[in-house]
């Protein structure tokens, strides 16, 4: 008789606000749950081991090769994908800055690039070109939208620091 | 009454002859002068906001109910005979619904080779295919087929491949000289004995993987006797076709779609064997498939740019006018594919009478090629515009001097004038911008450059004939002093610049067709065929569509990628959906606005020439309150669309359509590490009129920044003792990252190509990635003062240049040195 792993198990993690019981064999990662299990088909496989960066979702804050992590990881843990960032009908000022600038052309690496800004911005609301371009050197981009995606970073930090500056006109530029 | 007519259509670099129905006369494109409000505008991407939410729906994110999942088993041998095997496993796995192999694949009217052989010519070759319910559990069955391979002999080097004892991928042999691709102009023999310099140089080129991100793959659905499938592809009328064919299916029984899709550049222009596969699981299963491929899968088996081994060899006068051009190309297509027009530069790019190419396709046991975003004329652009430099060397002359003094006001091949050609203005914006003329004044770079020795024994492969080659030539290398370089560098870093001219097609032309609707509020539906394969061709249509109609963009919807939304559109490759189904979309508007005039005028009570249709109204020239808006027009209609067709006129026949340019790189040389530095590309091209400006920009960026790949770090390395490729996965196989991108300056030669199509538009996917190459490894050649003739300009690659010149120089030493001794003897005699 062969030997057997042992089989799914139930998960429960909060998924864009949501909290969801999934049911999952031990070797599925989060990537593939969030795919196939929830219909959340924004972070994309490409490379499906820690390349590339499309895959690429917040866990508790921090951003993640969701292919990297499995699901089984996240009981209890709270994840935002590319899907969750509108609130109200409005868009994340990363999602609005990669429009206005054009930073996604095929749009497969997108989710992926725009979740790790997001993430960066989230920690960092007065990030430089610097942490820019080293938060997007991990996310591949295969049309080379590169100059752009920089670009519309630039943007959205600087759209992130103003509402951050007007939330707390007393930390004045103090870089709390 | 139509009639109808033949028409040249290029398309990457070879020409076809189509038949297109004329039915009147095409609409005259819109003069330079015209003020136009939505064509030529920077206007973000109209399914941008699909793409940053997550909603865009691609092939790999389709989920039909009851879907199973499939997966294919490889061979991992490079060429393998398989003797036997054994499925029963996989069978026994649970969730596993069949295995297809060689044993009990269906017969199909499937042109392509068979889906399951039982040779294997490289390593990923199909051997087998399992369906499950689950990918999991599709993976797992994969590993329980048991499989007994003969291993045989194996070719993977390009330059091993063409030697008469090489292993031989088939038995015919790996290279034949009946099917090499032969052009002649005039007689280079002649050619060459007029001129007073001769230059000769030998380049490789790596293969480049395409590394789409989305993998090739597809989702098939049968519905009784119809088959839908959603597939990752540049041709949804082409994979219907060839589907229809392998099942014997009436072509409205096959639908395919294709929304969104994550990368193609080429290689998703045919109908995959993956595709077929999953469709036999799918009607054998009564379930709908998905089969995606993997990243590994991708890079093996999906197609690549041919690698090359080129003999080049140019023939001047003294003042610089080419006498004479000869072009030798072999190319490594793999197990079987397509040698790609890689002389189409030296045939085409400069005014020379004596001209010969030769492009030769070699077999090896490695995946099959296919197009990769301008094929061959990447690959030859490197070669010729390389050799150009050296004879600019060769002759003292700056390189665009050189260049101008061969440039070529028709297309020689097809003896043509050209519609437009913008490449002089191209090479003056571009030396501009670069600051081209410090090379002269700031004491750096010199214009003139001094040959220091020439090397015999490097990188020599293969000697000018018409047979394959027979081992070293005696090409020799130029080495010049590089020059005094700038101050502000630190004495192990050398600066160069470089520059390289592009030509390529991108004129387009029929088959395309389109409609568009206009509904009763006054909104537009543009349906057509064709698909937008990331380029932004929604965005485009949408704006030549709100153009001819005068109403707001965003009133205007594009639908595409559906073989049953719209009439006929062609492949999305060769530059050509702008130059082809825009043209078919302004041709449907006219047809509307012409429709929705005669409506108004017996509305109005007007004649149809005394009316204008401006910004959502319809009204009498010159009296504005005898008018109707559009939206109280169509709505009087009831719920009734107007609809009007469009299709791509004929070419015209009295000028050859193409697309230029000129690029220029400034790179740093680490002399220490051999590392190369792109530190600015200025790219300046010539498409003719710009429909998207900020579209246009992603493209060019984007064409530069793929083209930096192929220059500095991609390259499909393979293992010569066991031919397996090592480079299949993102981690080994090089493409740019953010960080690698240096500043990419870029201009569009301004005006329109009125003779072109009626939006006076050409292509503006591939050109930019044209010269990248050549324009980085001819600013490589001038910071070392010697070529590194093999790309991609890797360290180790460079520092073997470096040391060539190290070597040159203690020779021109040593020589000077026994000079001075003859010298001095001479004295004293």
């Amino acid at each position: 008789m062969e030997r057997r792993g042992p089989g799914p198990v139930p998960v429960r993690m909060t998924v864009n606000g949501v909290t969801y019981e999934l049911t999952v064999p031990p070797r599925r990662t989060l990537l593939d749950a969030l795919r196939e299990d929830l219909g959340l088909t924004g972070a994309k496989r490409v490379c499906d081991e820690g390349t590339c960066g499309a895959c690429t979702v917040s866990l508790d804050g921090q951003a993640v090769y969701s292919c990297l992590v499995l699901a089984v990881e996240c009981e209890g843990r709270t994840v935002e994908t590319v899907e969750g960032l509108i609130r109200d009908g409005e868009l994340h000022p990363v999602q609005e800055a990669f429009i206005e600038h054009d930073a996604a052309q095929c749009g497969f690496c997108t989710p992926g690039q725009i979740m790790a800004l997001k993430a960066l911005l989230d920690q960092n609301p007065r990030a430089s070109l610097e942490d820019i371009r080293q938060t997007v050197a991990g996310n591949l981009c295969r049309c080379g939208a590169y100059p752009k995606i920089i670009a519309a970073g630039l943007t959205a930090a600087g759209v992130v620091a103003a509402r951050a500056a007007a939330k707390a006109p007393e930390d004045g530029g103090a870089g709390a | 009454m139509p009639e109808l007519r033949k028409t040249v259509v290029e398309i990457e670099g070879r020409l076809h002859e189509e038949y297109v129905v004329v039915d009147g006369e095409d609409l005259p494109a819109w003069p330079e002068d015209r003020v136009l409000s939505r064509v030529g505008q920077p206007l973000p991407r109209v399914d941008a906001r699909a793409k940053v939410t997550g909603t865009a729906r691609f092939t790999h994110d389709i989920q039909l109910p009851g879907m199973l999942h499939a997966r294919i088993l490889r061979s991992p041998h490079p060429h393998a005979r398989l003797r036997r095997i054994d499925v029963s496993g996989a069978l026994a796995v649970p969730g596993v619904l069949a295995v297809l192999t060689h044993e009990n694949v269906p017969e199909l009217g499937w042109p392509g080779r068979p889906l399951f052989d039982t040779v294997l010519r490289y390593q990923g070759a199909e051997v087998a295919a399992v369906v499950a319910v689950d990918e999991a559990a599709a993976t797992d069955a994969l590993d329980k087929i048991s499989v007994e391979y003969e291993p045989l002999p194996f070719v993977v080097d390009l330059e091993a491949a063409v030697e008469p004892d090489a292993p031989r991928v088939y038995p015919e042999g790996n290279v034949s000289a009946d099917e090499a691709s032969v052009y002649v102009r005039g007689d280079t023999d002649q050619g060459f004995a007029e001129a007073d310099v001769v230059v000769e140089a030998n380049f490789r080129t790596a293969a480049q993987l395409h590394n789409c991100f989305e993998t090739h793959g597809s989702v098939c659905s049968w519905d009784g006797g119809r088959l839908t499938v959603w597939d990752s592809t540049q041709h949804v009328f082409g994979v219907r076709k060839t589907l229809a064919q392998a099942f014997g299916l009436p072509m409205h029984d096959v639908r395919v779609i294709k929304q969104f899709m994550g990368g193609g550049f080429g290689s998703k222009g045919g109908t995959g064997r993956y595709t077929v596969i999953a469709a036999l699981l799918a009607r054998q299963t009564g379930r709908p498939v998905k089969l995606l491929l993997d990243r590994r899968e991708e890079n093996l088996a999906t197609g690549h740019r041919h690698n090359t081994l080129q003999y080049i060899k140019l023939g001047a006068r003294s003042d610089g006018t080419l006498t004479a051009i000869y072009h030798q190309v072999f190319a490594g297509v793999g197990a079987w594919g397509w040698v790609a027009p890689v002389g189409g530069p030296a045939r085409e790019l400069y005014r020379c009478p004596n001209v010969k190419t030769e492009e030769y396709a070699v077999c090896l046991n490695l995946g099959p090629d296919s197009a990769f975003r301008a094929p061959g004329y990447v690959e030859g652009t490197v070669a010729l515009e390389g050799a150009m430099d050296d004879l600019a060397v060769a002759l003292g002359m700056d390189p665009i001097e050189l260049r101008l003094r061969n440039y070529a006001d028709t297309n020689q091949p097809r003896n043509l004038p050209y519609s437009g050609k913008g490449l002089r203005e191209a090479y003056r914006i571009g030396a501009e911008l670069m600051g081209w003329h410090l090379r002269e004044t700031t004491g750096y770079l010199p214009r003139k450059r001094t040959i220091l020795a020439t090397l015999g024994g490097g990188g020599n492969h293969s000697p000018e004939g018409e047979q394959p080659p027979a081992g070293p030539g005696g090409v020799e290398d130029l080495v010049c002093w590089p020059g005094t370089q700038p101050e502000d560098l630190p004495p192990h870093r050398r600066r160069g610049l470089g520059m390289a001219s592009q030509i390529w097609g991108g004129g387009g032309g029929p088959p395309a067709h389109a409609e568009v609707r206009v509904n009763p509020d006054a909104t537009v539906t543009v349906a057509t065929g064709t698909q937008d394969i990331g380029t932004g061709t929604r965005t485009v249509l949408a704006q030549v569509a709100a153009e001819e109609l005068s109403i707001p963009v965003e009133h205007v919807r594009v639908l595409l990628g559906d073989t049953e939304a719209g009439p006929y559109g062609p492949i999305s490759a060769g530059s050509l959906t702008v130059a082809s189904v825009g043209p078919a979309v302004r041709a449907a508007a006219a047809d509307a606005r012409r429709q929705l005039v005669e409506l108004a005028a017996s509305l109005l009570d007007a004649k149809v020439e005394e009316l204008i249709l401006k910004d959502g109204r319809v009204e009498v020239a010159g009296s504005p309150e005898r008018g109707i808006a559009l939206r109280e027009l169509t709505a009087r209609l009831g719920n009734f669309m107007v609809t009007g067709h469009g299709s791509r006129g004929p070419n015209p026949e009295d000028v050859a359509v193409h697309t230029f340019g000129a690029q220029f790189a400034e790179v740093e040389v680490d002399l220490e590490t051999g590392a190369v530095e792109v530190t600015r590309i200025v790219a300046v091209h010539d498409s003719g009129r710009i429909i998207n400006p900020l579209t246009t920009s992603s493209q060019v960026e984007g064409g530069v920044i793929q083209g930096l790949g192929f220059a500095l770090s991609e390259e499909r390395a393979v293992d010569p003792q066991t031919g397996r490729v090592l480079s299949a996965d993102l981690e080994n196989y090089r493409i740019p990252t953010a960080l690698d991108v240096p500043i990419i300056d870029h201009v569009m030669v301004p005006g329109a190509d009125l003779a072109a199509n009626n939006l006076g538009a050409k292509g503006v996917g591939e050109p930019p990635i044209i010269p990248t190459a050549a324009a980085v490894a001819n600013a490589v050649y001038d910071a070392l003062g010697i070529r590194p003739t093999d790309l991609p300009l890797t360290r180790p690659r460079v520092l073997a240049a470096i040391k060539r010149l190290e070597e040159a120089a203690q020779a021109v030493e040593a020589g000077a040195e026994s000079g001075k001794e003859q010298a001095g003897e001479g004295g004293t005699r």
